[in-house]
């Protein structure tokens, strides 16, 4: 701005000629090829978001994460051959802290689910989990079994499930796909009451069963309660 | 046969002891006989447990302790202790304990044999025997806070239970064991890179040493001994198998049921049959052997290392002619009672030009992995008289399998109860001296050379095989139902060691009591042994070359 000009005092004429260029698409300055790209919404943050997301759909950091027999094929797909790195998601880290998406590749059980649930409770937001395979869709083979969680959905929140047991490296390589699509375009998981959640031991209902625990487990102890008899 | 003779002579010694002179052995301690079919059977008086087993280990020489079963039937409990020689495994016995149905007590075999400890722990566990006189008689497999006994009569399946998260203590918290040492506690696990799976172990640590580890497992624990016995014999147990020992090892495990019901029904497995059987079995091992490796190297060397795609690769390359034969990677389900599914992929020429392709290169990747890793000088610091584990230790704890050969323990049931058609055919048993780290990894890399020499014994056998003889399956009734109150033990020569099955059948088409002998549960009881007083590092390797499955562990 040169010094010889009055600065320009009437705010109103600016925000509203910026605004109808944006609006009405006129401008050159304003048709970038970026703009292109995020179509002509007005908001700024909206395209801020967009652009995020992307970028987490483009760069996702897996969490190094084996529990049973999928984390095998798990293996196979972040390995040789089938390289998940290609996709710009394979890289395995070992600390929840560090990892964007948990792929859980196994059946969960009662003395399991309450440290997985920790795991991801230290996974920082935004957060994404892909099951991998059968029982962490129902139990799947071992849906009858006295010990097993009916599916991990009963404790974490899924966005994608990947059925099979196990499923082929291709399947998951296809899941994981599926997450970025769904992730670069800004959808989640539904946000739902889990039927099992970590609670301290002191909040639980006072039934038999914690009445009859009250001096194996401290008050401020961290339980997991199962109602067996409602899984489906 | 064509093996070499065993260079042992005091394998030849062995003296065989028919039941009445064991019988007259233990004298007045026996109260009657329940024989099965696999061995005699003397039932004994739950406070005599320590006194009969002594004797049978002292003067009969039964010093292997396969598996402690454990059931609860209309009228009683009954613990049964499966023994066999070292030296010669066709020769068994087992004790019978019955326990009262109010209050089942039996005394701890735990003094005899170490291995009893977890095997009575387990026990305890599921059915609900206690066990007088044993070091630590807490669950092993379900959380401590469980309600009943899951695989006794009157457990209700649909009760509530609670699961607590203690280790949201903090883990490094301070620790003092006595009042001079100054010790810190370090969970390692259940969730960790180097546990392979979802292993606790609890390690107490004085400075960098390990003063004490204890692991805590059951974070696996998806009732496979229940899935089983609600199975019918015929189809429905058979995909089960597979998942126990996952890491490729599918057909060795179904192996393991196949041998023990076709024992059991009396079933005949034509020749043909066995000759794919001991091909896929051993493709398997390469496969899980290859896996062993490449998280050893993973644990010992670092993060994805070139070691670990190698054999990943060269895994990838077993697991592409294991699908080609059974049409699955990883879960195959390819044996059924009496035989296999189906032939082998046609064309046969291709699928044979394609094994020896595999065949071929192998000994140049091994020659490799020679080169990267066991010839390396700082993977050697880390493994050489590192995770000591002396062959009495190995065998006072029931260890088997590579674990067991890499401490100087001749024992393989390829070898020493065979089945199948290893007896026909030429190759060895290895065995190393090291009784460390190293020791176990080399066994398992020449194992998987021994492995592709029976690969290609029997290619050559199935390329000749007459295009009119090629039975692929016995003729098995469609529904199976062996007779009451019969009983077996059979066990195979799996990945990771002696994978037996214990059966009870009661005269329907599904089993009473299904008890699955795993080895990487017996395996994985001598880390306090090989790990105490080590550096923390050294637990990391003593625990790689365990190699095991927690899939097998919890069962």
């Amino acid at each position: 701005m040169s010094s010889d000009q009055p600065f320009i005092t009437d705010e109103s004429r600016v925000v509203t000629e910026t605004r109808d260029a944006r609006m009405t698409g006129q401008g050159d300055r304003f048709n970038s090829r970026l703009r292109e790209a995020f179509g002509s919404s007005p908001f700024i943050l909206t395209k801020f978001d967009k652009f995020l997301n992307w970028c987490r759909g483009s760069s996702m950091f897996m969490l190094q994460f084996g529990i049973a027999c999928c984390s095998i094929e798990m293996m196979h797909t972040y390995a040789v051959k089938h390289d998940l790195d290609r996709f710009g998601s394979g890289v395995p880290r070992a600390s929840p802290r560090q990892a964007d998406v948990m792929i859980v590749p196994g059946t969960i059980v009662s003395k399991f689910a309450p440290r997985m649930k920790r795991v991801y409770d230290q996974m920082p937001e935004p957060k994404f989990v892909v099951g991998m395979g059968s029982c962490t869709i129902s139990g799947g083979p071992f849906q009858e079994g006295y010990n097993v969680i009916k599916g991990a959905e009963e404790v974490i929140p899924i966005d994608i499930h990947v059925p099979g047991c196990p499923p082929r490296p291709e399947a998951l390589v296809y899941g994981v796909v599926k997450l970025q699509e769904r992730v670069a375009n800004g959808e989640a998981a539904p946000v739902t009451v889990k039927p099992y959640e970590l609670e301290q031991f002191s909040d639980l209902e006072k039934d038999e069963l914690v009445e009859k625990l009250t001096d194996q487990i401290d008050e401020d102890e961290l339980v997991m309660r199962y109602n067996f008899a409602d899984s489906p | 046969m064509s093996l070499e003779a065993p260079d042992t002579p005091e394998t030849d010694a062995v003296t065989e002891h028919d039941p009445e002179e064991l019988a007259a052995l233990l004298g007045d301690l026996v109260v009657g006989r329940d024989d099965h079919l696999n061995a005699p059977g003397f039932v004994i008086r739950p406070d005599t447990v320590q006194e009969t087993l002594s004797i049978l280990k002292e003067q009969a020489g039964y010093d292997h302790l396969s598996v402690v079963s454990a059931q609860e039937y209309e009228n009683r409990y009954e613990s049964i202790y499966h023994l066999k020689k070292f030296d010669d495994p066709t020769q068994e016995v087992s004790v019978v304990v019955p326990a009262d149905k109010d209050s089942p007590v039996s005394e701890s075999a735990e003094p005899v044999f170490r291995t009893a400890d977890w095997h009575e722990r387990e026990a305890y566990d599921l059915i609900g025997i206690e066990y007088d006189d044993h070091p630590d008689l807490r669950r092993i497999l379900l959380p401590e806070t469980w309600q009943g006994h899951p695989l006794s009569m009157d457990y209700d399946k649909d009760q509530p239970q609670i699961a607590s998260l203690p280790s949201h203590v903090n883990p490094i918290q301070e620790h003092h064991m006595d009042d001079e040492s100054d010790t810190m506690f370090l969970n390692i696990g259940p969730h960790h890179p180097a546990t392979h799976g979802v292993l606790h172990l609890k390690t107490v640590l004085d400075g960098e040493q390990v003063v004490d580890v204890e692991s805590d497992i059951g974070y696996l624990h998806r009732c496979e001994e229940q899935m089983a016995q609600n199975g019918t014999y015929r189809h429905q147990i058979m995909p089960y198998p597979d998942r126990w020992d996952y890491i490729s090892a599918g057909l060795l495990n179904e192996w393991a049921y196949a041998r023990a019901a076709e024992d059991l029904a009396d079933i005949e497995v034509p020749e043909y049959a066995q000759v794919i059987r001991t091909m896929g079995a051993e493709m398997c091992r390469i496969a899980a052997h290859m896996l062993a490796l490449a998280t050893f190297a993973l644990d010992v060397n670092g993060d994805f290392t070139a070691t670990f795609m190698y054999a990943i690769n060269d895994r990838e390359r077993v697991q592409n002619l294991l699908e080609d034969l059974t049409g699955q990677r990883l879960m195959f389900n390819y044996f059924r009672l009496g035989g296999v599914v189906w032939d082998l992929p046609e064309p046969r020429e291709e699928f044979f030009s394609k094994t020896r392709d595999f065949l071929d290169q192998l000994p140049g990747s091994v020659e490799e992995y020679h080169n990267l890793i066991t010839s390396n000088e700082i993977f050697q610091m880390r493994t050489i008289d590192t995770g000591i584990l002396p062959p009495e230790v190995a065998k006072d704890y029931g260890a088997t399998g590579p674990v067991a050969r890499g401490s100087g323990v001749d024992y393989d049931l390829r070898r020493d109860d065979p089945y199948g058609y290893y007896d026909e055919l030429d190759w060895d048993v290895i065995t190393e001296d090291g009784c460390d780290n190293y020791s176990r990894l080399l066994v398992r890399m020449q194992e998987v050379e021994e492995s592709a020499k029976i690969i290609g014994q029997c290619i050559d056998l199935l390329e000749d095989w007459p295009e009119e003889e090629r039975n692929i399956q016995a003729n098995v009734p469609r529904t199976l139902k062996p007779d009451d109150d019969t009983e077996i033990y059979r066990a195979v020569e799996a990945a990771k060691g002696e994978l037996g099955i214990y059966m009870r059948a009661d005269g329907t088409d599904k089993p009473a009591r299904f008890k699955i002998r795993s080895p990487c549960f017996s395996n994985l009881q001598t880390l306090p042994e090989m790990a105490n007083g080590e550096y923390i590092p050294d637990v990391i390797a003593a625990l790689g070359s365990l190699d095991i499955v927690l899939g097998e562990v919890d069962r």
